[in-house]
């Protein structure tokens, strides 16, 4: 397998610029298949979507840009009849409709491809397919016709299956095919895609877009929902951009570029690019010395590893994902104990596993997965802010806690990190993504910054939180911290990081001056092979 | 499904059932060529003890399939025991008496529905408040001296209860135990087999799924547990009007909540109920055999205990991963 994996990396590099055909610019005659007319949402606090136009001409791909949160879902749950809109006129084919609920939309012959599978992980692919529109021979379900059915559908499209595999047993990719699948098999002719890209490797992606494709070309009309700008360069047709519940306005691929864009998407001109000084390392904060970790089962899966961050510099690990970066992380922040080394925190060596002793020494902790190891997502946005703090004054006086301070602290870490919420009881889990994570990026930055280890802190969040992420982590190295960046994104790590260390299987194999290796060069690395 | 696939996950489910099967019946065989009489009592006395058993568990999985965890079993078993017992003591008319039963245990399915469906109260809390209803009410009107106008009585199938081991247990029963065999396989046959099935299992695991595909959640939530509440009903039937023929305080004696545990061993599948209750109703037979025969020397409170020690057993150390629908318990909340 290792001597496949460079040319398969180097593939995935070159296609990124090698962008898929686009089309002329389509006719304007094309009549629409959808339209949306002055669609008002209000949720309680909140205007979803402001009297928002929407048209999707036959055969099209419309991709849906916008930030999180700013009302493309919305929209596309008022037309899917999961919403009811407050105002505003649907037209599907020219025709006045109401869409009470999914029922209607589907008669509607409108799919969803929803962004969290709606799919039973423990039914056979046939079973979720069927279920709602069941196919019958008296009273009992006819699965054998059901899977010629499906698998006919399935070749007619080139969406391969195998309809007797059971959801939670197939690789994501798949399961978005049966979620096509699903829409297909109602007789769908407009298809949203929620964000289908977010759950997706970049190789499943371009699977996707070509099935998109294909599907236009038997007459399909798709709106595409998204907020990564190269994705909608590449396959839309036409582009409607939304900004806080409103339409900013309505473009093609030809007419903006991927800068244009963002700035409608978020309001303002957009640096797509990180801006920072070069650093200025000083003496060494974390110091790793032959550190050796095992995963769950017991097996090494870190060998025998040794680095140091400096003050005043990011150091960034990348490598694929299952290489060994998590459970050094885990290691280093107290999650997991290593099986040997040891490391030390401004010369002082910390003892393994007990993250508290770490926090006190000035490590700060952005998790991977935000919504299990970041936030406990039914405490209040206030109490998240003190998970690490909580025990100590002001929030805490001997037993008793002092509500006040808590509330206090968290006023000013929503104001300062730009946090937008409700209010500051309202819970984590009520948050979009991007707000939770400011709102773990406030606690872990609210305190004194020894050492800031953040694993795949943009991951899911949207242009303007990741710009923002990105400039607090490079004030932070600014202001004398160490910064140990964890990411798969190679553009990201090229960007932010001084110094790149490449692991590959449990190990560094190399470690280098960013400004001394390209992206090609770092891709084959990270497939194991020398430069 | 078709049949090779079919047997193929049966026997990947139910393989410690299978297993605890095989043993079981090599059990009955030597037991049955050296006392016949008392082995053909003792598996009769097992399908009748595991009745009541197998029908609250098809009630709880009737529920938790399709996201409801009912633990009001024992309530509306025991109330609908009582209205069953009512009704024939002032009418005389033994089915008219299983219909009250039945329909008093539908109807406090329906409570159940109402409060974690459309109230979205915690479940837990819900079906304790049906227990303590029942309690209350069967202890506040029951009267003391009372009885049914004769019970249900068993019916000989013909030459088929002549059938050696297995005649006696299985075709010489009365109505209620009948009934129960018959609606084990048609449950089954419902719950994965049929639309109604196949929509009530999608709506416990994935109710948000189900209701993007226009299946109405709260409706099949509805009546799932109003079906099993009826089914709980005729368990309460056949403890007043079958077994017993009178009514006493509490004579539900936890029943409703070891079917729980009958459930959680049969994974929430009507045959794999089946399997477990038998298993613990030859526990309890034997139980009583022992007790009459009076060979071992101990107290009978022990001897007593057997089923209920099998159950822990069975539950903490043979079940294995057994997983519950995904969705047990938690109220589907439109947006």
């Amino acid at each position: 397998m290792a001597s496949h994996a460079p040319q398969l990396l180097m593939e995935s590099l070159t296609k990124k610029n090698n962008q898929l055909e686009k089309r002329i610019p389509m006719n304007e005659n094309i009549p629409l298949a959808l339209e949306a007319r002055k669609i008002t949402k209000r949720f309680p606090g909140v205007v979803a979507n402001n009297r928002v136009d929407f048209s999707l001409k036959k055969g099209e791909i419309h991709g849906l840009l916008g930030e999180n949160g700013a009302g493309k879902s919305t929209l596309m749950n008022v037309i899917y009849g999961l919403y009811s809109a407050d105002e505003g006129e649907l037209f599907i084919d020219g025709e006045m409709v109401e869409i009470n609920n999914p029922h209607d939309a589907i008669d509607l012959q409108i799919g969803m491809v929803h962004q969290h599978f709606m799919l039973v992980p423990v039914f056979s692919v046939t079973e979720n397919i069927i279920l709602g529109a069941e196919v019958m021979k008296g009273t009992t379900l006819d699965l054998n016709k059901a899977r010629q059915d499906i698998t006919r559908l399935s070749e007619g499209y080139g969406l391969k299956v195998d309809p007797r595999a059971i959801i939670e047993e197939i690789p994501v990719g798949v399961q978005q095919r049966v979620e096509i699948l699903k829409a297909l098999y109602r007789d769908a002719n407009i298809l949203v895609f929620d964000e289908p890209t977010a759950v997706l490797t970049p190789q499943e992606a371009d699977d996707l877009f070509r099935i998109m494709r294909q599907l236009t070309e038997q007459g399909v009309s798709i709106v595409f929902i998204t907020h990564k700008l190269r994705e909608v360069m590449d396959v839309a047709d036409r582009i409607t951009v939304m900004r806080r519940g409103e339409v900013v306005g309505t473009t093609t691929p030809q007419e903006i570029d991927k800068r244009g864009l963002a700035e409608m998407m978020v309001g303002r001109e957009v640096i797509l690019e990180v801006e920072k000084d070069p650093a200025s390392p000083a003496e060494p904060v974390l110091q790793v010395m032959n550190l050796s970790v095992n995963d769950e089962r017991g097996m090494e899966i870190v060998h025998d590893i040794s680095f140091e961050v400096r003050r005043g510099e990011i150091l960034g690990i990348a490598g694929v994902q299952g290489n060994g970066q998590t459970e050094v992380v885990e290691a280093l922040t107290g999650l997991r104990s290593p099986a040997s080394g040891e490391f030390y925190l401004n010369g002082k060596e910390m003892p393994y596993g007990n993250p508290r002793k770490l926090i006190e020494a000035g490590l700060s902790h952005i998790p991977e997965d935000r919504q299990r190891h970041g936030l406990v997502m039914s405490y209040s946005v206030a109490d998240n802010m003190v998970l690490c703090t909580y025990y100590e004054s002001p929030f805490a006086k001997g037993l008793q806690r002092n509500k006040q301070a808590v509330l206090e602290n968290a006023e000013k870490l929503i104001a300062d990190f730009d946090v937008r919420t409700p209010g500051p009881m309202v819970h984590a889990g009520k948050l979009s993504g991007g707000n939770q994570q400011k709102v773990i990026v406030a606690r872990e930055l609210s305190r004194p910054v020894q050492l800031l280890l953040a694993n795949q802190p943009t991951r899911g969040l949207d242009v303007g939180s990741i710009e923002y992420i990105h400039k607090r982590i490079i004030e932070e190295r600014d202001n004398g911290a160490a910064v140990l960046f964890i990411s798969a994104e190679l553009d990201e790590i090229m960007s932010l990081a001084d110094r790149i260390a490449v692991m590959y299987q449990g190990k560094i194999v190399s470690t280098l001056q960013v400004d001394q290796v390209t992206k090609a060069e770092l891709g084959l690395l990270m497939a194991g092979s020398e430069v | 499904m078709d049949r090779s696939t079919f047997w193929k996950g049966f026997f990947r489910q139910q393989r410690p059932l299978i297993i605890l099967g095989s043993i079981v019946v090599i059990v009955i065989l030597y037991f049955y060529l050296t006392t016949p009489v008392i082995t053909e009592a003792v598996l009769a006395s097992a399908v009748r003890h595991a009745t009541p058993l197998v029908l609250g568990a098809m009630c709880g999985l009737l529920g938790e399939r399709a996201g409801i965890i009912n633990i009001g079993i024992e309530g509306q078993m025991l109330l609908s025991a009582f209205i069953g017992f009512l009704v024939n003591a002032w009418s005389g008319n033994l089915l008219l008496a299983v219909f009250a039963g039945v329909a008093a245990g539908a109807v406090l399915g329906l409570l159940l529905a109402f409060m974690s469906v459309t109230l979205k109260i915690d479940q837990i809390i819900g079906g304790t408040v049906i227990n303590i209803i029942a309690v209350g009410l069967t202890g506040y009107f029951y009267q003391a001296g009372l009885t049914t106008e004769g019970k249900l009585a068993p019916i000989a199938l013909g030459k088929l209860a002549e059938i050696p081991i297995i005649g006696r247990p299985l075709f010489n029963n009365p109505p209620i135990t009948y009934a129960t065999i018959v609606l084990v396989f048609v449950v089954h046959y419902v719950l994965f087999y049929t639309r109604w099935g196949l929509r009530t299992r999608a709506v416990g695991e994935h109710p948000k799924a189900a209701d993007t595909l226009g299946v109405n959640v709260y409706k099949i939530r509805y009546i799932n547990v109003i079906l099993g509440g009826a089914i709980a009903g005729l368990a309460g039937a056949f403890l007043t009007l079958e077994a017993v023929g009178s009514f006493e305080r509490l004579m539900t004696n936890g029943r409703g909540f070891v079917a729980l545990a009958v459930m959680i061993f049969g994974r929430w599948t009507p045959l794999g109920s089946w399997g477990a209750a038998l298993l613990f109703g030859v526990t309890s037979a034997i139980q009583t055999q022992i007790q009459f025969a009076g060979v071992i020397d101990i107290p009978h409170q022990f001897i007593g205990m057997l089923p209920y020690l099998l159950t822990i057993i069975v539950l903490a150390g043979m079940v294995g991963k057994s997983r519950p629908p995904a969705a047990d318990g938690i109220p589907y909340e439109k947006e």
